[in-house]
């Protein structure tokens, strides 16, 4: 019987306690601001003996990835969390743990990126590794990130995927806030993950040894090993819906790859990721009583993009506000905007569309800047004209 | 220690038919090492980016005969550690018989062991992970076209420490990594060569028995990057032991030895021996670089007594 029971707490702890639930056999980490009370408090449950983890207190984040790749395929369940420098750090050793198949389930906090050097959220970091193969989630509350842990380990682990699951919660806002979420039981989390069973694992001595890492060039089959990767990214997103469903069903949350609020007749809609789709519901909910058509569309699942789902929910829009956290400089938008943008351009029905690029370095997301927002998307479909096609939203 | 016999009948764990150059000393280290760490645990295998690695691993072939991993450049040794963890790790679930002994080795080349790998390696040794780490040294960046790394010779010609009017190769000496290693007190270190095979085997044997980390830093000969024909690659290892260049050596438990032939100040062979059947360092014998060959033999005699000094003699 799935018994869950409410907790207080930080995102932080929350993932810290999703990880021990999910009994991971090694965890390779190195601290930074704001992960870091993730590995202090799995640190704990090694002292007190709560885990059988094998933990590695690496030297640097390159290492924590490169013996994470080790350890994961020697056959282990392996996990790790990071942040801003530490996962700009890893980014060599991402893009060899997807392109190995490795399925590593690495918690990141989201933060700013230097230089000017700042600890607090945004999404640059995140951002900067969304193409290095990693399926790739956004929480939006400490909730989510617990939930969201514990469905990494069954989506990175599934045969028809067998891809490392980045899980990310925003830096502070959602690592450093305490909040109530419902904890489930241990015994029903490890039903729920299961065993792992690797197949061609470097410590599986009943087969003949394997080589991993080999070398691919010379006409080899590089390009092939990159077309079975897209292959794995593109059935993951079946997988997560149907992990989802399960989970969902156990806890009784919901989890779409996207949540719509007010979408089902909305005229003017804000596209958030994270912790600020909280602030665009809570102003859509004051407009809504007032009789505006607004919605909010959160992301939860960035890789894969949800580009069918994303073009349907949007589709009846007049105007959409599409709030990046990361800059893509020089590009025609950030990076949510870009997909987003994408997403809709198979449509004959297009919704206008606006960039706001906003809280960088962890600058305010106060509820005025969503009002004006909708604000903007209200004269917009109006007819006013697009205010350019990126603004800086609450920049001074 | 394993006789010649002995070793002649162990089965090599690295397979002929890879595609490094003839007279390589990569995989004659490789293939001492294995053979001396014997048949008495299973080995899992590393090694970082490199010659040895591009050469041995040819999708969808692979000339290792036990489990092996390739990782990238800098991380040979973080990597074996997390397979290392991952043995650990998957004993503590009981999913690997808690009595079962696997030994975990990394290799990596001078390039990524002085160089991009030092701090990988720094913290592997110090973590205390039960792997033994061996450095093949042909000091330079060969897999890359021969360039200068921290371990290349001072006055060596490499593609990126070039011979003109202005510069006689490597300007700098090169820094002494196996010092470096024992100063982080693990419990076995020491320096063989490829031309002592019965020296190197004894090493290894002794490295692999260690419960916890051991380095082995392998002299082997390049004769590509170092100009010297395919099948002296041998005897010119030989000549870097006897002038004393590079002396064999181990500390055990911090307790410093040097080992086999004991090459001294006194028996040493000049150091023009190791130099002169070498092209990287021919322009060394050209008129005006007197100076340089006499600070190169200061060099290795400091070098020389340092060791002896700190083996005690
Ligand atoms: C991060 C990174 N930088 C540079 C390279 C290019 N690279 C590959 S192998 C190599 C040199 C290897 O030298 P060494 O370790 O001495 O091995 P050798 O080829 O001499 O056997 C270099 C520079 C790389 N693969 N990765
Ligand atoms: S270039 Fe040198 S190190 Fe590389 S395979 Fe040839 S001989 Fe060996
Ligand atoms: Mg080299």
């Amino acid at each position: 019987m799935a018994t869950q029971k409410t907790l207080a707490a930080t995102g932080n702890v929350l993932v810290a306690e999703a990880m021990r639930q999910c009994a991971p056999d090694v965890m390779a980490a190195y601290p930074i601001t704001p992960q870091t009370t993730i590995v202090e408090e799995f640190a704990k449950f090694v002292a007190q003996g709560r885990v059988h983890t094998e933990y590695v207190t690496v030297e640097s984040e390159h290492s924590a990835m490169s013996a994470c790749v080790g350890a994961s395929a020697a056959g282990a369940r392996v996990m790790t969390a990071t942040s801003s420098q530490g996962l700009a750090l890893m980014w060599e050793e991402l893009h060899i743990a997807s392109g190995m198949r490795l399925p590593i389930v690495m918690a990141n906090a989201n933060r700013a990126l230097s230089a000017p050097i700042n600890i607090h959220c945004d999404h640059s970091d995140v951002m900067g590794a969304r193409d290095t193969g990693w399926i790739i989630l956004f929480a939006e509350t400490a909730q989510e990130a617990y939930d969201n842990t514990i469905m990494s380990v069954r989506i990175a682990e599934h045969p028809d995927v067998l891809l490392p699951v980045m899980t990310t919660l925003d830096g502070f806002i959602t690592t450093h806030s305490i909040d109530r979420a419902q904890v489930m039981d241990d015994e029903t989390v490890a039903a729920f993950v299961g065993d792992y069973h690797p197949d061609l694992a470097l410590l599986d001595d009943t087969k003949p040894p394997v080589s991993h890492g080999n070398f691919a060039g010379l006409g080899g089959p590089y390009f092939e090993f990159k077309k079975a990767q897209r292959n794995a990214i593109d059935r993951s997103a079946a997988v997560i819906k149907s992990v989802g469903e399960e989970w969902s069903a156990i806890c009784e949350r919901p989890f779409g790859v996207i949540e719509g609020w007010g979408m089902e007749d909305a005229e003017l809609a804000i596209v958030a990721i994270g912790s600020t789709a909280g602030n665009a519901r809570h102003v859509a909910r004051e407009l809504r009583a007032q009789g505006v058509r607004v919605g909010v569309l959160k992301v939860r699942v960035f890789r894969p993009f949800p580009f069918a789902e994303i073009a349907d929910a949007l589709g009846g829009c007049k105007a959409v506000a599409v709030l990046d956290r990361s800059e893509s400089f020089g590009a025609e938008g950030g990076p949510l905007f870009l997909e987003v943008r994408s997403a809709l351009y198979d449509r004959a029905e297009r919704p206008a569309i606006v960039d706001y690029i906003y809280g960088l370095g962890g600058a305010d997301v106060k509820l005025e800047l969503m009002r004006r927002v909708f604000s903007d998307l209200s004269d917009i479909a109006d007819g006013a004209e697009v205010p350019g096609r990126l603004v800086y939203l609450g920049a001074r | 220690m394993a006789s010649i016999k002995e070793l002649s009948r162990r089965e090599d764990k690295l397979a002929g038919g890879h595609r490094l150059c003839a007279g390589c000393g990569a995989s004659i280290a490789v293939r001492q090492v294995l053979l001396g760490a014997g048949d008495d645990y299973q080995i899992v295998a590393g090694c970082a980016t490199g010659c040895l690695e591009v050469s041995t691993t040819i999708y969808p072939y692979s000339s290792w005969k036990v489990p092996f991993i390739h990782n990238a450049f800098e991380n040979s040794a973080a990597t074996i550690s997390g397979v290392e963890a991952a043995f650990k790790g998957l004993k503590a679930a009981g999913k690997i018989p808690g009595d079962k002994k696997m030994k975990f080795v990394a290799f990596g080349g001078d390039g990524g062991t002085y160089d991009i790998g030092l701090q990988s390696l720094s913290g592997a040794m110090e973590r205390g992970h039960d792997m033994v780490y061996v450095c093949y040294d042909n000091g330079a960046y060969m897999n890359t076209g021969i360039q200068r790394s921290s371990a290349t010779p001072k006055g060596a010609w490499a593609t990126t420490a070039e011979v003109g009017k202005a510069q006689q190769g490597k300007t700098q000496k090169r820094k002494d990594l196996t010092s470096i290693i024992a100063a982080h007190n693990i419990p076995y270190v020491a320096q063989g060569s490829i031309s002592e095979w019965k020296d190197l085997a004894a090493k290894a044997e002794k490295a692999f028995a260690v419960d916890g980390p051991a380095f082995l830093n392998v002299f082997a000969p390049c004769p590509r990057g170092w100009r010297i024909p395919y099948n002296q690659s041998v005897s010119i290892a030989s000549l870097a032991v006897k002038t004393g260049y590079w002396p064999l050596f181990e500390v055990v438990d911090g307790e410093w030895a040097m080992t086999t032939k004991r090459v001294t100040r006194e028996n040493r062979l000049p150091i023009e021996d190791f130099l002169k059947p070498q092209g990287r360092f021919k322009h060394l014998f050209r008129p005006g670089n007197e100076a340089l060959l006499v600070e190169i033999q200061a060099d290795v005699d400091r070098n020389l007594d340092y060791v002896m000094k700190r083996a005690g003699l």
